[in-house]
């Protein structure tokens, strides 16, 4: 291992750069062609690879025709109150949880680990009914009703108070604080990691959702950036230039949190999944 | 006089402890009550019956949908493209991302540079990355089949030929999910310790040796943990196939998953008992496969 030759060190980096490209290329791509116009998309030129041009006519057209302002709007008011909830509900549940003791604690555990446990196609029809019955459709509350609260948060911040020592909950105790303030005074600055984490789960899954927005809000005007790509598609059909200008609208604002929060993005996947 | 008082005190605390439980716990509870427990009961109920507009006037029919179910072609063909789907991206999902995270836990340069690019596919969404590789496998101005033809080879139907959109999909599926398990398992490799290796070298082992004796056995609590969720995850697949193949492609016999096929059954036929029991389908064969999955591990995995 700690030999390694440089014919070694040649093959494995030229390997990573052929997976990284493969990686990032349709992204590339994607950008390249949203300059172009059909026929230089079309042309298959290779000395023509690039746009002749910077065009920005794509992002016009769909801008005009998708409201896209409302598209954000509608995605970003989706995600962070999902994440708000997530938050509030799945830490006041995981900590009485780990760190309490009354009647019927576990059985209400059981619910938590239920709905983890089941395909969560199973719940779609029902909740589509429940928010169609109260007049809802096409509106942000539609698109947040089934996040409102987190099985998936309330388990994986459970872990992260069951770590705390017991010494802190006594000496807690001792200093007068009653549990509601020992909660937020104390246990929740110590779990912040698991809130981080849960924060980006919560935002990435809203994000990339796409039946649940798709079914609920059908208005151009309610969509969220993901759903509304299944429309611009079967508007635009073969206008590829176009398509890719609307799907680099779609996917630059989480790709630009996540060059920002690289290291939260990878700590969030790895906590959220080792602590299963 | 003063252990009465003590006792009385931990009897307050106690009711006050139950309280704050209640009260801390009572948003979760109620809500999953509402959104997920009285829905899956509904769902299951729904698919005795056939369901009216609206849900109301529903017909209760028995066990119709299930035995139209079992006489419909349509399920088994998305049953099994389901599986192949699955048994297409887990392997080589599972050993990419495997090989990718073991060659960058050896301090190569530009270990974090490679993992974040590898790790961008997971931040896209997967509309938008499905619009840009039908972009790249169409089939009269695609990138993919230019090179092939400049290669002197034919072009293929990436997304019309039945036999190959399968494939098609499965390498989106790998590509998008590729960076997510090589993160997790490239973490689980960092948990094992460094004197592990060097106890090792001492003995002569090479790195074939280790591969074998020492990571592969130290990491397979992450492996099994990353092959149950990518199973469970591909077991459910839809936006891919959704963006990818409308029902009126030719290759959509041979694509359409089980997700989909409830989606198209609930949300376009209107059709929801059907679609219930078609769901109560994919919850059988998850948990099957969840079961078989568990009861193997004892076989490989290594706790410590």
């Amino acid at each position: 291992m700690q030999t390694k030759s440089k014919v070694y060190l040649v093959v494995v980096h030229t390997l990573l750069i052929i997976g990284s490209s493969v990686m990032i290329w349709p992204f590339i791509w994607m950008i390249i062609t949203s300059f172009k116009t059909v026929t230089e998309a079309t042309a298959m030129n290779p000395f023509r690879f690039f746009p002749s041009q910077l065009r920005f006519e794509n992002y016009q057209g769909v801008i005009e025709q998708f409201n896209f302002l409302k598209l954000y709007f509608n995605t970003f008011s989706m995600i962070a109150i999902n994440v708000l909830c997530a938050i509030v509900f799945s830490s006041m549940a995981a900590f009485a949880f780990a760190r309490l003791e009354f009647p019927g604690r576990d059985f209400c555990f059981g619910i938590v680990l239920f709905q983890m446990m089941i395909p969560t196609q199973i719940f779609i029809v029902p909740q589509y009914l429940m928010v169609d019955k109260l007049g809802a459709r096409n509106t942000i509350f539609a698109l947040v009703f089934p996040g409102l609260v987190s099985a998936f948060g309330t388990f994986l911040l459970r872990q992260f108070f069951k770590m705390i020592p017991k010494e802190l909950e006594y000496s807690a105790r001792i200093d007068g604080c009653n549990i509601g303030q020992m909660f937020v005074r104390i246990m929740l600055p110590l779990v912040k990691p698991g809130l981080v984490a849960l924060a980006i789960f919560t935002a990435l899954f809203a994000f990339k959702n796409l039946m649940w927005p798709l079914i609920i809000n059908p208005s151009p005007d309610a969509a969220t950036l993901s759903s509304a790509l299944s429309k611009i598609q079967s508007a635009y059909s073969v206008n590829y230039p176009r398509l890719m200008a609307a799907s680099v609208l779609a996917v630059c604002p989480m790709l630009i949190l996540y060059f920002v929060f690289q290291k939260q993005f990878m700590e969030s996947v790895v906590t959220s999944g080792l602590t299963m | 006089m003063g252990e009465q008082r003590t006792k009385k005190r931990i009897g307050k605390n106690r009711i006050s402890e139950w309280l704050w439980g209640w009260f801390l716990i009572a948003p979760t509870t109620i809500g999953l009550i509402i959104l997920n427990i009285i829905p899956a009961i509904q769902s299951f109920y729904m698919s005795f019956f056939k369901i009216g507009d609206f849900g109301v006037n529903n017909e209760f029919v028995g066990l119709a949908n299930y035995e139209k179910m079992f006489n419909d072609p349509q399920v088994w063909r998305a049953v099994i493209n389901t599986l192949r789907y699955t048994v297409l991206v887990v392997p080589v999902s599972i050993f990419l991302s495997a090989v990718i995270a073991v060659i960058l836990n050896s301090n190569i340069k530009g270990q974090d540079i490679y993992r974040s690019i590898y790790f961008i596919p997971v931040v896209a969404t997967p509309a938008a990355v499905t619009m840009v590789w039908r972009w790249l496998y169409n089939y009269h101005y695609g990138l993919i089949n230019f090179v092939i033809k400049k290669i002197g080879l034919q072009p293929v139907k990436w997304m019309d030929d039945p036999n190959v959109a399968m494939l098609s999909i499965a390498i989106i599926g790998i590509w998008s999910i590729v960076g997510y398990n090589m993160v997790l398992i490239l973490a689980g490799l960092q948990e094992i310790p460094k004197t592990y290796y060097e106890a090792a070298s001492i003995d002569g082992a090479n790195s074939i040796v280790m591969f074998f004796k020492i990571i592969l056995p130290m990491v397979s609590p992450t492996i099994f943990f990353v092959m149950i969720t990518s199973i469970i995850q591909c077991m459910q697949v839809f936006d891919v196939v959704y963006m990818m193949i409308n029902v009126s492609n030719p290759a959509y016999d041979k694509t359409v998953s089980l997700v989909y096929l409830f989606y198209n059954n609930t949300f376009k036929y209107y059709d929801e008992g059907y679609g219930s029991a078609i769901v109560m389908l994919l919850l059988v064969i998850i948990s099957i496969i969840t079961v078989i999955q568990v009861k193997l591990q004892k076989k490989w995995v290594n706790y410590l």
